[in-house]
């Protein structure tokens, strides 16, 4: 191809040189087991809470990213990600509880994302109010699985934790039955108008969960439901069969870190074969051009409730999910700066981008639970052994300051994410001359630019 | 046989009346125009035919079928498709992805379907992706089809829009405007192809064109419209010495003056 002689007559950078030697042959394996290696033992060796610590967390999710983008073979990433996710984590896990419960978070806010993703990067449909559904989700195990339910159908006793199962499945349908009514009424809506609608039926839900307390007690007001049910656990004995006896709450987080983890993972599957399919190919003609869709035989209003109702039913599981996990839900829990949150981690990603929004979603998390407050209290520390600076200084007070920042820096210098959709690179950098062609069905640029170097 | 009818159709817009009591019948395989000074309603009435605006009044007879009031998705797969006055491609998708989109209705693929990726669906993509090449073979777009639809020159961007309508199957291709900005040559080969659609592939062809050039060498008839209102109708030669229709394009004084010719 014409454009990968372009990128050979360029003088090669360092990093390209680089990058060049550790994409050869052995290298990149023996480089990824090395990096690997050496993260999974400091974690393991020493798992206390800190910012060294953070940073091994850090590196050990970049490690993650590092493998998918590697140049090795497919089982050999599956196999290594596997590992690391389903055996280091979890007994690190064990070891510190901390970080196996942002690690969660991160999972959770993952598949939230992705579920979104749906809606505003294929479909071009921008959704402010997406955390309804997330609330949707929570509010209906927390309702059945509480005596709640019985201020609702007389006499019903709360649901068994053993019903978290089908609640799982129900929380899709519901939440797809949610996406599809608040489609609805904005289908004919494009844009900031858009925006502003779905933002005010995001709220609806909200002031819904706060005032449906009376006359009938559905969702118990502003107090919030508490007491939430929790499935019964079951992986116990395989503990006991390795001789390794834990504590109900260190099992209850393992558990919910592998149903993240297992959750997240059928979101993936589903987005990317939809969106390598005629659906998603039509969505992403809606959002190029919807008259031009329509004229090429799009139905525009089965397409865009599509979307809306396959985005909303991954939040109404993860909502499920997240009731069972916190076991305490009210209101303020999912308010707009939630869905602005996870909007936020779809465009820091790359809109429209699987990995991208994957990243965005764990990087906004692990500013928002662990490095900014540890950033805080280490200087709280410092404080305190004299060194000065200002009280009234606090950087956790600072976090969506400091968010805003990094979100404006994105956008000046990378609006389309770190790890964005190709077509959508090429979209905001048209100017620039063009690593390779791109297609859904080609090799990624960067692959072909590889081998005809190497 | 008549494919296509439009019996006395009438747009209006609020107190504007776009397309006023028009009627056109196409007979299969024929190759018409639609001609009239700008602003006469031309592209109103192919967004009427298309179903992108409901007629005030008139019906439309497709095929034996009443189409009116039909959604544009509706129709195209009853077998209309049509490409635009200003391309509009799809620009950030492939040119390969741009002529998949346009065999949405030709595809059967169900949400669960995809999902399992059952192996009907899989021979159903791996068949459409053939049969796009073939499309992008047929108007000479193959070599790009991984470029960005946005970043493939003009002249071929407005031959991928006829080959994203063809990708729908469809019986009748409305084009509006074909070889508007384009150089001589490129009209000539935009002609070509226009003729090709019909002696290649059997499907019937109506065109908005200004080059009369191409109106006169390629249509069988040619339907005149002016202020929304048919004016004149019939064979080329008829129409270029209608005088309503020289009076419509160059005023009054030269119709009375005896300008025989209408030349673009």
């Amino acid at each position: 191809m014409a454009t990968d002689n372009r990128q050979v007559d360029q003088p090669a950078s360092l990093w390209t040189q680089l990058r060049t030697m550790a994409g050869r042959g052995p290298a990149p394996y023996v480089l990824i087991l090395a990096y690997a290696a050496i993260v999974s033992a400091l974690l393991l060796v020493n798992p206390t809470t800190g910012l060294g610590t953070d940073m091994v967390v850090v590196l050990f999710l970049l490690l993650m990213f590092v493998i998918y983008r590697a140049p090795t073979i497919l089982a050999f990433k599956l196999t290594l990600g596997t590992i690391l996710l389903a055996v280091v984590m979890p007994v690190f896990g064990v070891l510190n509880p901390f970080y196996i419960d942002v690690v969660t978070k991160a999972g959770m806010f993952a598949a939230l994302a992705l579920g979104l993703n749906v809606v505003v990067g294929f479909a071009g449909l921008l959704d402010l109010g997406y955390v309804a559904f997330f609330a949707v989700g929570a509010y209906l195990w927390g309702i059945f699985s509480t005596p709640q339910i019985s201020n609702i159908v007389s006499g019903m006793e709360p649901l068994h934790g053993s019903w978290f199962w089908l609640f799982l499945a129900i929380g899709l349908a519901v939440g797809a039955f949610f996406g599809v009514l608040l489609g609805l009424p904005v289908l004919r809506l494009r844009g900031d108008y858009l925006a502003i609608v779905t933002l005010g039926l995001g709220e609806v839900i909200r002031v819904l969960a706060t005032n449906l307390d009376r006359p009938i007690n559905i969702t118990n007001g502003a107090q919030g439901i508490k007491d939430i049910g929790r499935p019964p656990l079951f992986i116990e004995p395989v503990f006991q069969a390795f001789g390794i006896t834990i504590s109900q709450v260190q099992e209850y987080r393992l558990y919910f870190y592998f149903l993240v983890l297992l959750v997240l993972a059928l979101t993936v599957f589903v987005v990317h074969r939809l969106n390598n399919s005629r659906i998603g190919r039509a969505w992403t003609a809606i959002r190029e051009d919807e008259t031009a869709a329509i004229a090429m035989g799009i139905p525009l209003v089965r397409m865009k409730l599509l979307a809306f109702a396959v985005g909303a039913s991954f939040a109404g599981t993860m909502g499920v999910i997240f009731s069972a996990l916190q076991t305490f839900i009210n209101p303020p829990t999912f308010d707009l700066l939630r869905s602005i949150g996870i909007l936020s981690m779809v465009i820091l990603g790359g809109m429209g981008s699987i990995p991208g929004t994957i990243l965005g979603a764990v990087i906004v998390t692990l500013l928002d639970l662990q490095l900014l407050p540890r950033i805080a209290s280490e200087l709280a520390a410092l404080q305190r052994r004299g060194v000065p600076i200002p009280a009234w200084f606090d950087p956790a007070q600072y976090q969506r300051l400091l968010f805003g920042l990094l979100l404006i820096i994105m956008m000046i210098f990378r609006p389309e994410g770190l790890l964005p959709e190709d077509r959508r690179r090429q979209e905001l950098h048209h100017d620039e001359p063009e690593p390779a062609p791109v297609s859904k069905t080609v090799k990624p640029a960067a692959e072909s630019a590889q081998s005809a170097e190497g | 046989m008549a494919l296509l009818e439009a019996k006395h159709i009438t747009k209006q817009f609020g107190g504007l009346t776009a397309v006023n009591d028009v009627s056109l019948t196409v007979e299969a395989g024929s190759i018409v125009s639609v001609i009239g000074p700008n602003g006469a309603g031309k592209t109103t009435f192919f967004n009427v035919l298309t179903g992108i605006y409901k007629p005030t009044k008139g019906t439309i007879i497709f095929d034996g079928k009443d189409i009116t009031g039909l959604r544009p998705d509706q129709i195209t797969a009853l077998g209309i498709c049509r490409t635009f006055q200003n391309i509009r491609l799809f620009n950030a998708m492939t040119v390969l992805e741009n002529v998949l989109v346009g065999m949405h209705t030709r595809l059967h693929a169900g949400l669960w379907q995809i999902l399992f990726g059952t192996p009907s669906v899989r021979a159903e993509e791996r068949a459409s992706l053939e049969r796009a090449r073939e499309l992008l073979r047929f108007v000479n777009l193959d070599h790009q089809r991984n470029q960005l639809a946005r970043n493939l020159p003009y002249g071929d961007q407005r031959r991928l829009e006829i080959a994203r309508a063809l990708a729908s199957s469809p019986k009748l291709i409305l084009l509006d405007e074909p070889t508007a900005g384009m150089n001589p040559q490129e009209t000539a080969e935009a002609t070509n192809l226009i003729r090709r659609l019909r002696d290649e592939l059997g499907i019937t062809v109506v065109l908005i064109e200004h080059d009369m050039r191409v109106v006169m060498t390629i249509s069988e008839r040619i339907t005149v419209l002016d202020y929304g209102t048919k004016i004149a109708e019939g064979l080329p030669e008829e129409i270029r010495s209608n005088p309503r229709v020289i009076e419509a394009y160059l005023g009054k004084g030269a119709a009375a003056h005896g300008v025989e010719r209408v030349e673009g």
